[in-house]
C-alpha cells in the first residue's frame, strides 16, 4: 500500500495547499474587492493578469519561475541579497508558485461574490456608523460567503492537481518538493504501477468528495455566478 | 568503406518498394541523443531523402509510451537495457538492437573555473545544489549515484541532490544557475570536442560502468524500408563522425558483414 514516503508526499501537498490558500485569501480578498468595485482604466489589464494562470500551460510558469527566481534573475538576485537565499528548490519557492498558479482560483469567485452584493446594505451598514471593517465582515463577509468556500475550495484543489510548475522548479526532493503529483509520476516512470495506482485513485476519490462537497454546501445558498 | 556504405545504402534504398521514398521515420530518441540525432537527420534526409520525425523524452517514459502503444518506428535508448525489454516483451526487434555510442558523463556548472578538472568541489561541498536525472528512470542519473558511492559521498551529497525528471531538465537546472552544479551527459556541454560554456570535469570512464545506448527496430515497423535504413545509416562513418564530435565514446568496429 502507501510507503513511508508516500505518507510524506501526501502531508507535504496538503501543508502547501492550506497554506497557499490562507496567502490567497489574504492577498485574494482585497485584491477581489478592487476589482468589484475600480472603474479605473487598470480594471481590464490587472483582470487578465490575474486570470493569466488558467490559460498559461504550467510549463511557461514553470519555466519563467525558474528564470526570474533563480540566481541570475531579478527576483533571485533580491531575494539573495536579502539573505533568503534563491527560491527554487525550496518549499517557499513551491508556495510563492502555488500562490501565482491558483490565484484566479481564489480570486474570481470572491470577486463575483462582491459584486453580486446589494450596495445599499453597506450604505445602510455605514448609516448606522459602522466601522468600514465591521460592515466588512458583519455585512460583506456573510453574503459572499459563497464565494469564499468555493475560493477556498478551488484553490486547495488546484494547488493539489498542481504538477507541471512544481516538477519545473522543485527539483523533486522527498520531504521538501516532492508533492503527491510528482510522487505518481515517479512511480509511473519506475513502473511501479501498484503504488501509482494507490496515490493516484486517491487522488480521484478526494477530488471528487471535495467537489461534491463544494455543490452540496453552495446549493441552497443564492450563489452568485462563478 | 565509406563509399561501399553508402552504395550499400543507396542500393537498399533503391530496392526497396517506391512508397520508401521521401518516407517519414518515426523515432523516439533518449533526450540526451537529441542534438546529434538532429545532426544526423539532415545528412539522412540528404543521403536518403528520409525525413526524422523526433520524439524526445526520458528512456524509460519513451518505454512506457511504446509499451502502449506509441507509433514509433525506431527506438534510440540512453540505455541498453530498456531495448532489450523490448525485446523480451517482442515488441521489438532482436537481431536489430546495436550499441550506436557511449554516453559520456560531466560534471558541469555554467559558471567558468567552478568545477575543476579532477572533480575536487564534488568533497569540497561548497554548494547548495547538485542537479542529476532521475537515478530511477534515467542512466545518467544512476551512474552519478554509482560516482557518489565510489567517492563514500552518499550520504553527505544526498540532501543536495535535486533531480530532473530526465537528463534535459537536469542541464537546465544547471544552465539557470539554479542548481551551481549537476552531472549532465558531456554530450550536452560539449560541441566539437570543446566545451560550450562554463566550467566541467569529464568523469574517467574507469569510475562507472559504460553508457552503453542502443537502438533497435521496433516490430510496429518490421517491415519499413526507412526505418531499416536509418539504424545503418546510425552504423555508418557519416553518423560515427556526427556521434563522436558531440562528446560520445564510439563503439568498436565491428567487421561489416558482407551481404
Amino acid at each position: 500500500m502507501l510507503s513511508a514516503s508516500d505518507w510524506s508526499s501526501i502531508w507535504l501537498t496538503f501543508k502547501l495547499a492550506s497554506l497557499t490558500t490562507l496567502i490567497l485569501l489574504l492577498i485574494g480578498t482585497p485584491l477581489a474587492w478592487h476589482l468589484a468595485h475600480t472603474r479605473r482604466w487598470w480594471k481590464a489589464p490587472l483582470s487578465a493578469v490575474v486570470a493569466l494562470p488558467i490559460v498559461l500551460p504550467p510549463t511557461v510558469l514553470g519555466f519563467y519561475l525558474l528564470i526570474t527566481l533563480g540566481p541570475k534573475g531579478p527576483i533571485g538576485q533580491l531575494t539573495h541579497s536579502l539573505g533568503l537565499g534563491t527560491l527554487p528548490f525550496t518549499f517557499s519557492g513551491l508556495l510563492v508558485a502555488s500562490v501565482f498558479y491558483s490565484l484566479p482560483f481564489v480570486v474570481q469567485p470572491i470577486q463575483n461574490a462582491f459584486e453580486a452584493l446589494d450596495m445599499r446594505l453597506l450604505e445602510a451598514s455605514r448609516t448606522l456608523r459602522a466601522k468600514p471593517m465591521d460592515t466588512f465582515f458583519s455585512v460583506v463577509v456573510p453574503l459572499a460567503r459563497p464565494g469564499f468556500l468555493t475560493a477556498c475550495i478551488l484553490g486547495f484543489a488546484h494547488t493539489v492537481g498542481e504538477f507541471g510548475v512544481v516538477l519545473m522548479i522543485g527539483g523533486n526532493i522527498p520531504d521538501k518538493t516532492r508533492v503527491v503529483s510528482v510522487q505518481i509520476y515517479d512511480h509511473v516512470e519506475s513502473m511501479e504501477y501498484a503504488q501509482a495506482h494507490w496515490l493516484a485513485g486517491g487522488m480521484v476519490v478526494f477530488s471528487f468528495i471535495v467537489l461534491l462537497l463544494m455543490y452540496t454546501l453552495n446549493r441552497g445558498i443564492r450563489m452568485s455566478k462563478i | 568503406m565509406k563509399l561501399f556504405k553508402q552504395t550499400l545504402l543507396a542500393v537498399a534504398i533503391a530496392c526497396s518498394t517506391a512508397s520508401a521514398w521521401a518516407d517519414e521515420v518515426q523515432v523516439a530518441v533518449a533526450s540526451n541523443f537529441t542534438k546529434p540525432l538532429e545532426a544526423i537527420a539532415e545528412k539522412f534526409k540528404a543521403a536518403s531523402g528520409h525525413d526524422l520525425k523526433i520524439s524526445a523524452g526520458a528512456t524509460g517514459k519513451l518505454y512506457a509510451q511504446i509499451e502502449n502503444g506509441a507509433p514509433f518506428e525506431v527506438f534510440i535508448s540512453a540505455d541498453s537495457k530498456t531495448p532489450k525489454k523490448l525485446v523480451e516483451a517482442k515488441m521489438a526487434e532482436a537481431d536489430s538492437q546495436f550499441t550506436y555510442a557511449f554516453g559520456k558523463l560531466a560534471l558541469w556548472s555554467s559558471t567558468e573555473g567552478y568545477v575543476d578538472d579532477k572533480g575536487e568541489v564534488l568533497t569540497k561541498g561548497d554548494f547548495k545544489h547538485l542537479a542529476i536525472a532521475n537515478p530511477k528512470t534515467a542512466p545518467y542519473g544512476e551512474a552519478a549515484m554509482g560516482i557518489f558511492g565510489k567517492l563514500g559521498i552518499t550520504d553527505t551529497i544526498t540532501p543536495k541532490l535535486v533531480t530532473g525528471e530526465n537528463i534535459t531538465q537536469t542541464y537546465d537546472f544547471v544552465s539557470t544557475g539554479n542548481a551551481e552544479l549537476g552531472f549532465v551527459a558531456l554530450s550536452q556541454v560539449q560541441k566539437e570536442g570543446k566545451l560550450k560554456s562554463g566550467s566541467a570535469w569529464v568523469v574517467p570512464q574507469d569510475m562507472y560502468t559504460p553508457l552503453s545506448q542502443d537502438a533497435v527496430l521496433l516490430s510496429s515497423a518490421k517491415d519499413s524500408a526507412s526505418a531499416k535504413a536509418l539504424l545503418e545509416f546510425l552504423k555508418g562513418e557519416e553518423a560515427q563522425t556526427v556521434i563522436s564530435s558531440y562528446g560520445y565514446g564510439l563503439p568498436e568496429k565491428t567487421a561489416t558483414k558482407e551481404k
